[in-house]
């Protein structure tokens, strides 16, 4: 009786007040219920990166579809992940397409003086004699060992600790302290070696961000950047807009503008990447502006990597302050400051791939010697590295020749852009110069930029690296590696350069 | 799959609304005095209807909160998968923490700066039996006359027997080498920027070595050919380039213990365990590998391929010609990956033939482009600490990501320089190949005959420094507690070091990995000496 009665009871008035809100309570909840169910599969692919989730959603209808319909499809290509699909495809940057161009049709004074000049790989060939005569010399004593070669050949066969072994670590340390002038001793313990500084970059990144964190770069900044930090870590690179007004020179304030931009966006901040000396401009961080930064990074909380892979290469009479060095001086907290080094820049030595980290950071230490696994460096090259490395006598003279041919060459190449009007920025270290071609670019944006590179590229056979390629926000910047030439090649590529210039300035009227 | 979890959280909610609509309703109705009246009925069901929405559109705001968060701070990939999802879910305190306290105290220097969640598994995750093995014989190795009472290495895969004949060319030839066959001194040659997969001439070379190798007339071509620093990255670039974040690939067990950390760690892939069984002599089953693939396609899960070791590893049993055709039948009808893993291709130590996958397919077949081989210097020439690893691949979208992907992990130039001229003197590599065979088989037939004296049985070994032992017998209870109770006397009691079976994924308890190639011949009595006073306690 009982049972049947709701439906009367509603009517009639009594029992109508609770029922009257339990049939239409239910109802609501079942519409929305309803209304949820067909709506959630758009709205949940909506709010992550909508590029990536469309993708997903898209191969895996197609493969699931597909082995079910035709189970023995062999027609079928088998798919590759949504990051072997993106970069395998040609290249698009102009840094990396120019590379491959000079390096299909290299120039050469007699076999190829029509080829194209190599000035966007950056690369110092300035000292190569030195080092080949200590290879002539010494190759046969440092391969073998001083002592027992049989005990020290089987060193290098068998299995090493994959983040360095502790002499070449130490030898490091040694040259590193060298370099920074002596001022900042390194600590052996606190340092990682990979193969290149490259993978110690992309390490660090692991370590320090997850996929979807974001670093803070000011620009204009190496464009390699954007492969070592990005492509398998899926951090993010915020640029940090510097100025040619500032002489590109990083500001706290623009800093502090990007990091509230980005973190309204919902993106959160690991860290700054910083180069010092800066990669194109070949400016340096003042002891005071590292500071700042260290503030900056304290109060947001966030990580500082310092690629100081240039520290040895400075040819005017300015200080360089490794971040280590001002970390040691002031009661900084030193677990989030991390160093990238490596020998292909201050020893010339690129083809080796000797990077490191070097972090005040015990767990970063950690988790990054457990990565080395996948990037560690052969031992005969280690064993080589020692050697060279405390050969003092030929260091001391290295570091000075090097210094003094760097600062030759730099002059001879800026003095030559000046005489074609073409300025470029304050320097004192680097293997490069960031010059100023706006006046050659004929509409001014990164398009007539991209333009001038071509016809530098195609017409006048030299390959530079466009400002656009290291995110500068400037157009008409260019940066030009001078170490990979000789002395009577300058000419050859002012000369290049007037040619250019003259025939734009002719068809301008 | 998330939808569902979702409701079902959300479900129990209602119901306690329900009941707090209906008490609210009794507050309400004696102040409105609509208990008389007629218009109770409409009354009655507006007035908890708009009550119930705004209690759920409160909840909502209040729980969208960090979703939101979580969305904009790491946007998942695969929005799909469990994984990607609970791995975030440890992300969130860091999160909460580090915000606030930059609000709260905005100079506060005794805040840690946090570190991604990612590695924070790497630097704190205990370390398996086989990483603490390992460890214990670097502390404390044996040797005969200076450490007579050290931990005997059996756990690691290096192969120490033919070293004596690498150390002789490297003091010949290493310092030539290194320059350019001593005529012309090239410092160009390895101090200046070469291209990050690998110079050519090493590819030729190494295209040599395995067409030798793997005999039977396959060519390798040195075009299809990506030099990494070493197996381990080059099974990582593959991973990589083959699958993404929250894909699957099938590993048949028992297998390496290091593609946990190879395949895993930074790719966030996974790893679905394919047991192979003790019946089958461990062989691979190819209904196991479609059970498993079903399961994981119920899960949710998108299994990209297959990664098989050949030999495999820790057994050491080499893929027949027939199994090696069935596995690329199933990756076809899955329309699936595979990656063999050939490390020690010339390491063969028994009668049986070797096939290599390169053999199975052919250059004009369509499936070519799913098959990747994996190949080193590490193991089949004693070198590795030159860190020289092969990814062989047909498929020219898995070359091209691979190429570039090396710049993070080449091969120094003056090494490649130094194994140009090891590989291309044949003589050397003909000799070392066929000495180093001989002398794996001797040290295996011994290590095996002293092991079965005590009643050890092993499954017979064809490849590779490995062998594959069956304590079950001794272990005290049969499962995995009574194997790491086994393999802790045998570390503590008896000082050697072997790899328990459950390191390497194996279901059946009481199985061991042995690499014998770390012995000499002296030191198999020791060793059987030792194991025999483990055991005694037990018998």
């Amino acid at each position: 009786m009982r049972l049947v009665v709701p439906l009367q009871g509603v009517v009639q008035g009594r029992g109508g007040l609770i029922f009257g809100s339990l049939i239409p309570c239910a109802l609501f909840y079942f519409l929305q219920l309803y209304l949820k169910r067909h709506r959630s599969p758009n709205s949940r692919s909506n709010p992550p990166s909508p590029s990536a989730s469309a993708q997903n959603l898209a191969e895996l209808t197609r493969t699931s579809s597909r082995s079910n319909l035709l189970s023995r499809g062999s027609i079928v290509p088998v798919l590759i992940s949504s990051l072997a699909t993106s970069i395998s495809k040609p290249n698009d940057s102009p840094y990396y397409i120019g590379l491959d161009k000079a390096s299909e049709d290299p120039y050469d004074r007699i076999d190829n003086p029509d080829g194209v000049i190599q000035l966007g790989l950056s690369e110092n060939r300035l000292c190569f004699d030195l080092i080949e005569k200590w290879m002539l010399e010494n190759l046969k004593d440092s391969m073998r060992g001083r002592e027992e070669g049989d005990l020290s050949i089987s060193g290098i066969a068998s299995y090493q600790p994959l983040d360095g072994t502790m002499e070449l670590k130490m030898a490091m340390a040694g040259f590193m302290s060298r370099v920074m002038g002596g001022a900042v001793s390194f600590e052996p313990s606190q340092m990682v070696l990979t193969a290149g500084a490259t993978p110690a970059i992309e390490t660090l990144c692991f370590c320090l961000a997850d996929h979807g964190n974001a670093f803070l770069v000011p620009t204009p900044y190496y464009p390699g950047f954007d492969r070592d930090m990005k492509w398998r870590t899926g951090v993010e690179l915020i640029p940090v807009h510097c100025r040619n007004t500032d002489n590109f020179m990083l500001s706290i304030s623009a800093l502090n503008q990007a990091f509230n931009q980005t973190r309204k966006r919902g993106t959160k901040i690991r860290g700054i990447l910083l180069s010092n000396p800066a990669n194109p401009v070949g400016n340096l961080l003042s002891r005071e502006m590292l500071c700042d930064l260290l503030y900056f990074a304290r109060e947001k909380n966030i990580h500082i990597i310092s690629d100081e892979i240039f520290a040895g290469s400075i040819y005017e009479n300015e200080e360089f302050v490794s971040i280590a060095d001002v970390v040691d001086s002031e009661d900084f907290d030193k677990s989030r400051v991390h160093i990238v080094y490596g020998l292909s820049k201050d020893l010339s030595l690129p083809g080796f791939r000797v990077g490191m980290i070097y972090s005040f950071n015990e767990n970063v230490l950690a988790a990054a010697r457990k990565l080395t696994r996948f990037s560690s460096i052969s031992a005969p090259t280690q064993r080589l590295l020692v050697s060279i490395l405390s050969d003092a006598r030929f260091i001391e003279e290295y570091m000075a020749t090097n210094k003094k041919r760097i600062r030759n060459m730099h002059d001879l190449f800026v003095a030559g852009l000046e005489g074609l009007g073409i300025r470029c920025a304050d320097s004192s270290a680097g293997l490069y110069c960031w010059a100023d071609m706006s006046k050659l670019i004929l509409t001014y944006g990164e398009k007539g930029e991209l333009e001038l590179w071509e016809k530098l590229l195609h017409v006048a056979k030299i390959n530079i690296t466009p400002g656009s390629a290291c995110h500068c926000i400037e157009p008409g910047w260019f940066r030009c590696c001078f170490t990979t030439l000789d002395k009577e090649d300058i000419p050859v590529v002012m000369e290049r350069i007037r040619k250019l210039a003259d025939t734009r300035a002719a068809s301008r009227g | 799959m998330t939808q569902t979890r979702y409701y079902r959280t959300r479900s129990p909610e209602p119901e306690k609304e329900k009941a707090r609509g209906g008490t609210a309703m009794r507050v309400i109705v004696p102040l409105q005095g609509v208990v008389q009246g007629r218009g109770g009925l409409v009354l009655g069901s507006i007035i908890p209807c708009a009550l119930f929405y705004f209690l759920q559109f409160y909840l909502k705001r209040n729980r969208d909160d960090p979703d939101d968060q979580n969305e904009s701070g790491s946007p998942p990939r695969n929005p799909t998968t469990r994984s990607s999802s609970s791995e975030q879910l440890p992300e969130l305190p860091v999160l909460t923490r580090s915000l606030s306290r930059a609000l709260l105290s905005p100079r506060n220097p005794s805040g840690p700066v946090p570190i991604s969640t990612r590695v924070s598994g790497i630097v704190k995750g205990a370390d398996s039996p086989y990483y603490v093995g390992l460890r214990r014989v670097e502390e404390d190795p044996y040797d005969e006359l200076d450490n007579p009472n050290g931990v005997i290495q059996l756990g690691l895969q290096e192969n120490k027997l033919s070293l004596d004949l690498v150390k002789d060319w490297l003091a010949e030839h290493a310092s030539e080498a290194m320059l350019g066959n001593g005529k012309e001194l090239s410092i160009c040659g390895i101090a200046t920027y070469q291209p990050f997969d690998g110079l050519m001439e090493f590819k030729v070379a190494v295209a040599g070595l395995m067409s030798q190798v793997m005999e039977k007339g396959v060519i390798f071509n040195p075009s299809q050919i990506v030099l990494t620093a070493g197996a381990t990255p080059a099974i990582e670039i593959l991973s990589f380039c083959l699958a993404d974040t929250g894909n699957a690939f099938l590993v048949p067990t028992p297998c390496y213990p290091g593609f946990e950390r190879d395949v895993k760690w930074r790719t966030g892939v996974e790893i679905i365990h394919v047991p192979c069984r003790s019946a089958d002599n461990f062989n691979l089953n190819i209904a196991a590998l479609d059970t498993s693939f079903n399961q994981a396609k119920k899960r949710g899960l998108k299994v990209r391929g297959i990664i098989i070791s050949n030999p495999s590893n820790p057994v050491g049993n080499l893929l027949s010609r027939e199994t090696l055709y069935s596995l690329l039948d199933f990756a076809r009808e899955k329309n699936i990956h595979i990656v063999s893993n050939e490390i020690f291709a010339c390491s063969t130590h028994g009668t049986e033939e070797f096939v290599s996958m390169a053999e199975i397919i052919e250059p004009e077949d369509i499936d070519r482009k799913r098959v990747h081989i994996v190949y080193g210097l590490s193991e089949d020439l004693s070198l590795p600490g030159f860190r020289v690893g092969v990814i062989y691949s047909l498929n020219e979208d898995v070359l091209a990501a691979a190429k570039k992907l090396t710049r993070f992990s080449s091969i120094s130039a003056p090494t490649q320089r130094l194994l140009i001229s090891m590989l291309s003197d044949t003589r050397f590599v003909q000799t070392f190949i066929a000495t180093n065979r001989e002398r794996l088989q001797r040290m295996y037939v011994q290590l095996v005959a002293g092991l079965e004296k005590m009643g050890i049985k092993s499954i017979k070994s064809g490849g590779g420094f490995n062998f594959w032992a069956d304590m079950s017998g001794l272990i005290s209870s049969y499962s995995e507690k009574g194997e790491v109770e086994l393999w802790e006397r045998l570390l503590n009691v008896g000082k050697v070091n072997v790899t328990p079976g459950s390191c390497c994924h194996c279901i059946e308890p009481g199985w061991f990995r042995i690499c014998f190639a770390t012995l000499t011949e002296k030191d198999i009595p020791v060793l059987v000496e030792r194991i025999q006073k483990v055991l005694k306690p037990v018998n």
